[in-house]
């Protein structure tokens, strides 16, 4: 099964800035995880973003587009990346998830993805 | 169809179902499949048995008919193409192809029926989710039970159960028994799990007796297969002597007339001692291991009061000891309310109402019956009527049992 599992912490944090060891640390983790999930043969993509001061937010009600800038929920915690991967099951999703760096500070949601050819739920 | 067959098809059900049902999920991978299966089975036991005869063996009789229904199911899927047919196809536990009928034999060792407790209390379902789901795939409640047991609707508790299953099958929730790393982690909710299910026996939510021996006896059961199926957990064990030490008081706990009988006022000599004493020795082993946890920890407080000759025999002083480690670990209000009865034993009612009149613990428990129930037990033995009568007038206000409530009432009326 795919499975989408959405990275999703607070932004701004010092790991987020390039130059500090908290930076350097975490990417250093990154590194190693994708390295890992690569290796198993469950990795099928992953994407970091851009933080959601970059981000826009498109609704269209009753035919008008409205335009927003910033991201479409005013959590705290922003979606910063996502990892899609190739799982059996649930529990090796987990398994992955926990693993995942931001785990320790955000959420990661998992998420299965909807194939193509599969009946409604 | 006639009484006797009806009688065997019940017994049959009731003994066999969980077995019978496990088995065909590990086939079919899928929960709603494999009761419709079932339920045909039983369908076309219902219609034949009274012709036919009941077969020499009900149980592999109905497991030989649920399978071939589920095998024509199959060819039906893969003749329509759908995602069903990978499902199918793909074994969902690396190694079980499941290919072959046999159904698993009545042997302690055969773990579908763990499989399908450790399933139905994912930490990926929601906790009323298990708790539904646990009861209705492995206790063989239906969904009005459940309703009954949890103040909800019928269509809440049936809603809940299909919801459930089908999160089971969308997010691919595995059927199996967890893996080595993660048993420890998922072992703790299956244990609240089979709590839950015995805390609505003894005390059950509705209805009008105190408890439901059933369900005290099927969370035994349940806690008994765990436990064969997992001796070198400490915790398990400690969980079966926990209940096997509380279920050996049940027939003391209301008197002729139905009504309740406080812990000091029941009669040991209706107590199971041989339930206790196989308690006790179940207790010892688990605590010879060295790695105490809190299921332990209240079953040996169970156990101070079960292998005491009567209330007043009671090791208060080794009952307050406990509470203080089993505080240590939990920090669980409920474990702090109960302490305080034992502190009342030893230091007196002064100490114990301190040490749960403080504001916090006041907030958290207000809505549960038994801190105002202490409470009012506390006043009452320090003499001040007019306050323990508005405590257990409280405290009748939020229990939703009847027996209980009437006990309750009965000691606001009374003064001490």
């Amino acid at each position: 099964m795919r499975y989408l599992l959405m990275i999703a912490a607070e932004e701004d944090q010092a790991c987020e800035h390039p130059g500090t060891p908290e930076y350097d640390e975490l990417m250093g983790r990154y590194m190693a995880f994708t390295e890992e999930i690569m290796a198993s043969g469950s990795y099928l993509e992953s994407l970091r973003l851009k933080p959601v001061a970059h981000a826009t937010s498109v609704r269209v009600r009753n035919g008008k587009a409205a335009v927003t800038d910033g991201p479409f929920t005013e959590t705290k915690e922003k979606i910063g990346g996502f990892y899609l991967i190739e799982a059996p099951d649930l529990d090796a999703a987990m398994a992955w998830a926990k693993k995942i760096p931001s785990a320790d500070i955000g959420t990661i949601e998992i998420r299965p993805v909807w194939e193509m050819d599969e009946p409604e739920a | 169809m006639n009484d006797a067959v009806q009688a065997q098809l019940d017994r049959v059900v009731h003994a066999d179902r969980a077995r019978l049902l496990a088995s065909l999920i590990r086939r079919a991978g899928d929960f709603e499949l494999a009761e419709d299966a079932l339920q045909e089975a039983l369908v076309r036991a219902a219609t034949r048995w009274p012709d036919q005869g009941v077969p020499d063996d009900p149980a592999a009789w109905l497991a030989r008919t649920a399978w071939n229904v589920l095998v024509d199911e199959e060819r039906r899927a893969a003749r329509d193409r759908s995602a069903r047919t990978a499902r199918f196809k793909e074994a969902r536990i690396p190694g079980t192809g499941a290919t072959d009928l046999t159904m698993m034999p009545a042997d302690p060792l055969e773990d579908d029926r763990l499989r399908l407790l450790f399933t139905c209390c994912h930490p990926a379902l929601a906790r009323e989710a298990r708790i539904a789901l646990t009861l209705n795939a492995l206790l063989g409640l239906t969904a009005a039970e459940i309703a009954r047991a949890y103040l909800i609707t019928e269509a809440s508790a049936a809603q809940r159960l299909v919801r459930a299953k089908r999160r089971i099958r969308e997010a691919g929730i595995p059927y199996r028994v967890p893996a080595a790393e993660d048993l420890h982690e998922r072992l703790d909710a299956v244990l609240a799990v089979i709590y839950l299910v015995f805390n609505e026996g003894h005390v059950a939510s509705r209805g009008d007796d105190l408890q439901r021996p059933d369900l005290g006896s099927e969370a035994n059961r349940l806690a008994e297969a765990l436990s064969e199926l997992m001796p070198q957990e400490p915790e398990v064990a400690g969980l079966l002597a926990l209940l096997r030490f509380q279920h050996a008081r049940r027939n003391a706990r209301v008197d002729a007339m139905g009504r309740f009988v406080r812990l000091e006022d029941q009669d040991r000599r209706h107590w199971d001692q041989a339930l206790i004493a196989c308690a006790d020795q179940g207790l010892r082993r688990a605590l010879a291991r060295g790695r105490p946890g809190v299921y332990q920890l209240q079953a040996a407080i169970a156990g101070v009061h079960a292998t005491a000759a009567s209330y007043d025999d009671t090791d208060w002083p080794q009952i307050l000891g406990l509470y203080d480690h089993l505080l240590a670990l939990t920090e669980s209000p409920v474990v702090a309310l109960n302490r305080s009865v034992a502190l009342a034993e030893v230091e007196g009612a002064d100490a114990a109402l301190k040490s749960i009149r403080d504001t916090e613990l006041a907030t958290v428990l207000d809505g549960y019956p038994y801190f105002h129930a202490t409470l009012g037990d506390l006043e009452a033995r320090r003499g001040n009527s007019s306050c323990a009568r508005q405590h257990f007038l409280a405290a009748a206000e939020r229990t939703t049992n009847p027996v209980e409530r009437a006990y309750l009432l009965g000691r606001a009326s009374v003064t001490e």
